[in-house]
């Protein structure tokens, strides 16, 4: 005790400059300052495109096809259609084999195998892979395997390796934050491993992984890079009809119409922003949604 | 009761997945059914037993339900516990108790194999169901799980409704099924909480309290008609009263059910249990490992009240652990 000292019996001190110091109110007024120029440029850029784009936001947009010549009455079409059909794809692709890869290595691999590490390692590596790699990974398995990668087909093949990492990883986490006491209980009940993954455990972490999964399909949505590198279709004035019908997408036709001269075509971009963006937007809430309203807080 | 019993006739030959019966004593078990009242136990609720009553009448040896011949049990290259030899008598609660980290729990845990589920865990010696060793190469665990069912620590509903709770368990082991009603209302009734959730069977387990939950965790148990169940420290997350509860319904379910109880609470072990078996860890002399170790096993009278060995005294009288 001695060497610690008295018990501390003084008055607690005034309160000094502490909170109010000026290195205090620079900090605060510099965190202030990084806020606001995040939120003006995403402003500016909104009502620009809003702006730019609110006249050409009608009917034609979406039930007209692109044009090389007539920009005054070019629509979208092609492109909302082209994204629905690739988005589609993408989501039956993807989710089946994510969630079951998921499931696999939480609730069914040892950890102790090397192969389980080595799965572990290289899936948080490949969330992190520029989107452009996968575009080319598939035009090269494409090629290998005798597939027209200019389809629809091939274009949902380049998103799901894309966004199977992500779905992956979110339905382990979700499977993660069921407590092991469900699982003890199903067992311990005579139900099979399997059985208490798909009555008990999985149903527990849907919330969470539908959550998950919509966030990973909306960044699809807004992907051109790899579809781009596939050799995207720029210009498509028909209706895509199956896998293997050729396709433009929404990012891909807003890329091609701000590289048009004529200000029709920029004001054409700009409308296409906004329904893209309203589409995002769409599924973001959706994904807010299902996980406040559903997600089980253990 | 009687679809119960019909049932339990069904369940005992139906799930011998190896093919060949358990044992001669399963037709015996079978056959068994619910002791009527007024038979060798006649224990209600009115007239709870001091252990003192029942030593009398339990027989001198235990009639092994399941017997542990010289268990080890291993976690990798640690072992756990080491030497056990018992025998968990049929319609009797067996309490296991000692200081913490003595192993009781592993024991426990080995007798269903729920320890299979931890990378790592075995065991050697021979733990036997009505003679059948549970860990032989032909024995599917999944089969020991459904004929000795448990209870756990904390209580462990699963995030669906009352109903679905009880409901599971015959679902998932293919139980041949008249009336799921009749199975739901007969479990929870069994387990002394029929009347207090009958008219919220579709309500969330959540919305019970812990010690209906945990009535609930043993309803859900009962309802795949087990033999044996396991409670590990069933009590220590509930406040005295759901624990008195708790108490009454093993009492009750003693006359069908043999019981296997790990508790932390003596004064529990001495209310309940008809033998009680004393653990203790030992501390090896090269590795420094705490091994766990059965020091005495004796109706629970003798225990508490003439212990054979000196550690039990010391224990139990709280001069250690």
């Amino acid at each position: 005790m001695a060497s610690i000292g008295a018990v501390a019996t003084a008055p607690l001190r005034a309160r000094k400059a502490g909170e109010n110091s000026p290195a205090s109110i620079g900090f605060l007024v510099t965190l202030w300052v990084a806020v606001a120029v995040a939120m003006i440029c995403l402003l500016t850029l909104l009502v620009t495109a809003f702006v730019d784009g609110y006249p050409r936001l009608d009917g034609a947009l979406f039930t007209r096809y692109s044009s090389r010549v007539i920009p005054e009455t070019a629509g979208a079409r092609a492109a909302i259609l082209g994204s629905m059909w690739v988005i589609g794809t993408t989501a039956l692709l993807a989710i089946p084999l994510g969630i079951a890869a998921g499931v696999y290595l939480e609730e069914f691999a040892d950890e102790q195998r090397w192969y389980n590490r080595l799965i572990e390692v290289n899936l948080q590596n490949l969330a992190a892979v520029p989107a452009i790699v996968y575009g080319m990974l598939t035009a090269g398995f494409a090629l290998a395997i005798g597939l027209e990668r200019r389809v629809v087909l091939a274009g949902a093949i380049a998103l799901s390796l894309l966004i199977l990492p992500v779905i992956i990883i979110t339905t382990r986490e979700a499977l993660r934050a069921v407590p092991a006491e469900i699982r003890q209980g199903s067992l311990a009940l005579g139900a099979t491993p399997l059985q208490t993954v798909w009555r008990q455990t999985l149903p527990s972490a849907l919330p969470g992984v539908a959550t998950g999964t919509i966030l990973a399909l909306s960044r699809a949505l807004g992907e051109a890079a790899p579809l781009l590198l596939l050799g995207g279709l720029v210009f498509v004035s028909y209706d895509p009809n199956g896998l293997m019908s050729g396709f433009t997408t929404l990012p891909i036709q807003i890329f091609s119409w701000t590289g048009q001269p004529q200000e029709e075509f920029q004001e054409l971009a700009s409308a296409a922003i906004i329904v893209l963006l309203g589409l995002l937007l769409l599924m973001n809430a959706l994904a807010i949604i299902i996980r406040n309203r559903y997600q089980r807080h253990w | 009761m009687s679809t119960f019993s019909t049932r339990t006739a069904e369940a005992h030959t139906a799930y011998t997945s190896t093919g060949r019966p358990m044992t001669s004593e399963d037709a015996d078990a079978a056959s068994r059914g619910p002791v009527p009242a007024g038979a060798a136990r006649h224990f209600g609720p009115e007239s709870t037993p001091s252990p003192g009553d029942r030593a009398s009448q339990l027989p001198n040896k235990p009639i092994g339900v399941i017997s542990c011949e010289d268990v080890d049990i291993f976690y990798s290259r640690f072992r756990a516990v080491t030497g056990v030899s018992l025998d968990f008598g049929r319609n009797e609660i067996t309490a296991l108790i000692g200081p913490s980290g003595c192993g009781k729990s592993t024991v426990l845990r080995a007798l269903n194999r729920m320890n299979d589920l931890i990378p790592g865990a075995r065991v050697t010696g021979r733990i036997t169901y009505h003679g059948q060793d549970i860990y032989g190469s032909d024995v599917d665990p999944i089969e020991v799980r459904r004929r000795i069912g448990m209870v756990f620590q904390k209580p462990n509903p699963f995030p669906k409704s009352i109903y679905a709770n009880i409901a599971y368990g015959p679902k998932v082991v293919g139980m041949k099924v008249d009336s799921m009603d009749d199975i739901v209302e007969e479990a929870l009734t069994r387990a002394a909480l029929w009347d207090e959730v009958k008219d919220k069977l579709k309500e969330s387990a959540y919305g019970l309290s812990g010690g209906q939950q945990q009535r609930l965790c043993i309803a859900r148990t009962i309802a795949v008609n087990p033999e044996v169940i396991l409670m590990d420290e069933p009590c220590s997350a509930l406040d005295p009263i759901a624990t008195s509860r708790i108490e009454d319904l093993m009492d009750e379910l003693r006359q069908e059910y043999t019981i296997i109880i790990v508790t932390h609470n003596m004064q529990q072990a001495a209310r309940v249990a008809d033998r009680t078996a004393f653990f203790t860890a030992k501390a090896s002399e090269e590795t420094g490992d705490r091994t766990g170790e059965l020091v005495e096993y004796d109706v629970t009278a003798k225990m508490f009240g003439n212990p054979s060995d000196s550690r039990t005294e010391a224990y139990i009288s709280g001069r250690f652990g």
